[in-house]
C-alpha cells in the first residue's frame, strides 16, 4: 500500500513540475505578446497599447483610441507578434520531431536542409506565378495590396509548394546520409547533418539564382535566406495557420510513438509500433510545420535546435510534454527575437530575424557539438 | 504456444538458421543453449518478429506470425533482447510504461490500468527502487532488471529472453530466474536463450541446444544434459555432477583444453 502511495506521489510531483513549467511559459507568452505590441518606433504608452488591443477584441473602454495608433498596434504589430509566435512554435515543434525520429540531437529543419527546401519551393511558386497573389505582399513589403480572394485562390498553394520543397530536401538528405553511412545502411549522426548542410547550401544558391534571374532586389533574397517578418500581416497568419494546425495535430497525436522511436527501431517494434509508418507520418507532420513556417517567414535557423534541448533538461524527454512545451517556448523565443530584430537598429531599419536567432543559436550549437564530442571521447 | 516449421533465416545473404523445427507447448519453461554464433539470438529475433523468415513458418498461439500486426504481435509476445540501451531523458517508470503501448488506443494514451500494470511489473522485477531514476544513468544489470519489468508490463503470456540476465550479478541472476520460474508456475510460457549452462539446467525442465544454425539436441534436461552430449557440442572436456541441493545436473569445466587443442 505504501509503495502505491509513493508511486502516485512521485507521479504527482512529476506532473506538477511539468504543469508549472508549461503554465509559466504560457503566462510569459501572453504578457510578452501584449508588451511586444507596445514596442517599436511609433511611441505608445502601455495603457494606450492595452486600450487598442482591447478595442480590437471588441471591449469598449472609456478613452477613445487614436486610429493611427490602433493600426500600428493591431494591424501591424499584433499581426507580426502572432506570426512570429506561430512560426517559432512550428519550428521548435518540427525540430523536436526531427530530433526524435532521426535520434539525432543535431537535427532540425534548418540543419537538415528542410527549411532550405521549403524556401526553394516557395520561391518557385512565386516566380512561376502560382503564388503570385502573395508575391506582391511578401516580397515588396506591400501590406495593403493584397486581396482576400487572391489568398484563398492561388496564393493558398504557396505553403503546399513549400511543403513539397521541404519533403524533397528531406528525402535528398536522408538518401545522402544513408549513402554516407556505410554498407550497413545505418545513419551516422554527423553524416546526416553534413548532408543537410550540403543540400541547404546548394538550395540557397539556387534561390539566389532564381531571384537574380527575376531581377528582384537583394533584400528579398536576404528575406528567404535569413528570414524576416518585415511587412507580414494577418493574411500571412491565415495562410500558414491551417497547415501548422494540421502538422501540429499530426505530431501531437503521435507523440507517444516518438518516445518509442527514441528506444531504437528494434525495441519500438517489440513494443508494438509500426516504426516505418510512424516515422513517415511524423516526418510529414514536421515538414508541414516547417514548410508553412518558411512559406511566411523565410529560413530561420536555430529555434528548432535550441528550444527542445533546453526543455529536455527541464521537463524530460517524454514527448507528450516536450512537444507542447517546445511549441510554447519556441513561440516565445521567436517573438522576442523579432522584437529585437525590429528595434535594435537605429532609425527604424530592421535586421532579419534569422540574424538574431543565429547570433543566439550559433554559440549554443557549438556548445552542443563540443559536448557531444567530449561525450564520445 | 510456439510452432516453428522448417525455418530458414538470413542476415543479408548469409543464412544463419538452416531449417529449424521446434514446438513449445503452453506453460513450458525452455532454455535455449549453444556455443557462440550458433543462432540463439537469431532464433529469438525471428520468433519476436524482428527478423523475417527466408522460408518456413512461425506460429504463435495458433496464429501465423507474419499475419499479425505489430500491435497484435506485441500483445502476444514480450521480449527482452540483449544489449538494449536505455535512452537519455526518460525515468525508469516512463520506460516501463512504454511496455503498455500496445494495450492503448491511438487517442486514449496510458490509463490507470497501464500505470497499475507498470507498478506491478516494477515490483515483480524488484526494480521499484529504481522507478524515479533516470534510465540512462543505470548500470548494465539495473537496465536488465528494468527491461524485464517492461516486458512483464507488456504481457506475461509468452516471454522471449535473450541473455536477459547476463549482466546481473549471481544473486540477482538467481532472483531473476526464481521470478521466471514463478511466472512459469503461474502459466507463462518462457523461452530463454542463455550462455550459463548450469543456470539453464537448474531452472529449465527442457533444454534446446543449437549448433551452427541447427537444433542439435532437444529434450528433458535430465536426459540430454550429459557429459557426452556437452563434450560434443562445446568441443571441450566437460564433467557433469549433481547439484548438491536440487540434484539437477551441473556442468564443470576441466582445465587443459588449450593443450588438448594444440595437440
Amino acid at each position: 500500500m505504501t509503495t502505491g502511495a509513493r508511486d502516485s506521489r512521485a507521479q504527482g510531483r512529476d506532473l506538477r513540475t511539468k504543469v508549472l513549467w508549461i503554465s509559466l511559459i504560457c503566462a510569459a507568452s501572453l504578457v510578452s505578446g501584449i508588451v511586444a505590441c507596445g514596442l517599436g518606433s511609433f511611441p505608445s504608452t502601455p495603457a494606450q497599447t492595452l486600450n487598442a488591443l482591447l478595442q480590437a477584441l471588441g471591449v469598449r473602454s472609456g478613452q477613445p483610441v487614436d486610429p493611427a495608433l490602433s493600426v500600428v498596434v493591431v494591424d501591424i504589430r499584433l499581426a507580426r507578434v502572432a506570426l512570429a509566435w506561430l512560426t517559432g512554435a512550428a519550428l521548435a515543434t518540427a525540430g523536436c520531431v526531427f530530433q526524435g525520429v532521426l535520434r539525432n540531437p543535431l537535427a532540425d529543419a534548418f540543419t537538415l536542409g528542410v527549411s532550405g527546401g521549403a524556401a526553394f519551393g516557395a520561391s518557385v511558386a512565386i516566380l512561376t506565378g502560382v503564388g503570385s497573389g502573395l508575391a506582391g505582399g511578401a516580397l515588396v513589403d506591400n501590406l495593403g495590396g493584397l486581396s482576400l480572394g487572391g489568398l484563398a485562390g492561388s496564393a493558398g498553394l504557396l505553403p503546399l509548394f513549400a511543403l513539397a520543397g521541404a519533403l524533397l530536401a528531406l528525402g535528398a538528405v536522408l538518401a545522402l546520409g544513408r549513402a554516407g553511412g556505410g554498407p550497413s545502411g545505418g545513419m551516422n549522426r554527423e553524416t546526416l547533418v553534413l548532408a543537410g548542410i550540403v543540400v541547404s547550401t546548394f538550395l540557397s544558391a539556387l534561390i539566389s539564382l532564381l531571384k537574380s534571374l527575376d531581377e528582384e532586389s537583394v533584400s528579398s533574397i536576404v528575406f528567404w535566406i535569413m528570414g524576416s517578418f518585415q511587412g507580414r500581416g494577418f493574411e500571412h497568419v491565415r495562410l500558414a495557420l491551417p497547415y501548422m494546425a494540421v502538422g501540429l495535430g499530426l505530431v501531437l497525436w503521435r507523440a507517444r510513438e516518438l518516445d518509442l522511436l527514441a528506444l531504437g527501431e528494434g525495441q519500438a517494434r517489440l513494443l508494438g509500433l509500426n516504426a516505418g509508418r510512424s516515422r513517415l507520418w511524423l516526418l510529414i507532420g514536421a515538414s508541414l510545420l516547417s514548410g508553412a513556417a518558411v512559406a511566411v517567414s523565410g529560413v530561420i535557423g536555430f529555434v528548432g535546435l535550441v528550444v527542445p534541448h533546453l526543455l529536455r533538461l527541464v521537463v524530460g524527454a517524454g514527448h507528450r510534454t516536450l512537444l507542447p512545451a517546445s511549441a510554447l517556448l519556441g513561440g516565445l523565443l521567436l517573438l522576442w527575437s523579432d522584437v529585437l530584430a525590429r528595434s535594435i537598429l537605429p532609425g527604424g531599419a530592421e535586421l532579419p530575424v534569422g540574424v538574431v536567432t543565429a547570433l543566439v543559436g550559433g554559440p549554443f550549437f557549438c556548445l552542443l557539438l563540443g559536448k557531444r564530442f567530449r561525450g564520445q571521447a | 504456444m510456439i510452432r516453428v516449421t522448417k525455418l530458414h533465416v538470413k542476415y543479408g545473404r548469409r543464412e544463419v538458421l538452416h531449417g529449424i523445427d521446434l514446438t513449445i507447448a503452453r506453460g513450458e519453461l525452455v532454455g535455449l543453449l549453444g556455443p557462440n554464433g550458433s543462432g540463439k539470438t537469431t532464433l529469438i529475433k525471428a520468433l519476436a518478429g524482428l527478423l523475417p523468415a527466408a522460408s518456413g513458418r512461425i506460429e504463435i498461439g495458433g496464429a501465423d506470425l507474419g499475419g499479425l500486426s505489430h500491435r497484435e504481435r506485441a500483445l502476444k509476445i514480450s521480449c527482452v533482447m540483449q544489449r538494449a540501451e536505455a535512452p537519455a531523458g526518460f525515468s525508469v517508470r516512463e520506460l516501463v510504461l512504454m511496455g503498455r503501448f500496445a494495450h492503448t488506443g491511438m487517442l486514449s494514451g496510458y490509463g490507470p490500468l497501464d500505470y497499475a500494470a507498470a507498478a506491478a511489473a516494477l515490483k515483480d522485477a524488484q526494480a521499484e527502487d529504481l522507478a524515479e531514476r533516470q534510465a540512462s544513468e543505470l548500470s548494465g544489470g539495473e537496465v536488465q532488471r528494468v527491461l524485464l519489468a517492461r516486458a512483464l508490463a507488456q504481457g506475461r503470456e509468452l516471454l522471449l529472453l535473450d541473455e536477459a540476465v547476463s549482466a546481473l550479478d549471481m544473486a540477482r541472476r538467481v532472483e531473476a530466474y526464481d521470478l521466471l520460474a514463478e511466472l512459469n508456475a503461474g502459466g507463462s510460457t518462457v523461452l530463454s536463450a542463455l550462455h550459463d549452462l548450469n543456470l539453464a539446467a537448474l531452472y529449465c525442465p527442457r533444454l534446446v541446444f543449437l549448433k551452427a544454425g541447427r537444433i542439435a539436441l532437444d529434450g528433458p534436461t535430465a536426459e540430454i544434459f550429459t557429459e557426452a552430449n556437452l563434450k560434443d557440442l562445446y568441443e571441450t572436456d566437460i564433467r557433469v555432477a549433481a547439484h548438491p541441493v536440487t540434484g539437477a545436473p551441473q556442468a564443470h569445466l576441466v582445465p587443459g583444453a588449450r593443450a588438448a587443442a594444440l595437440g
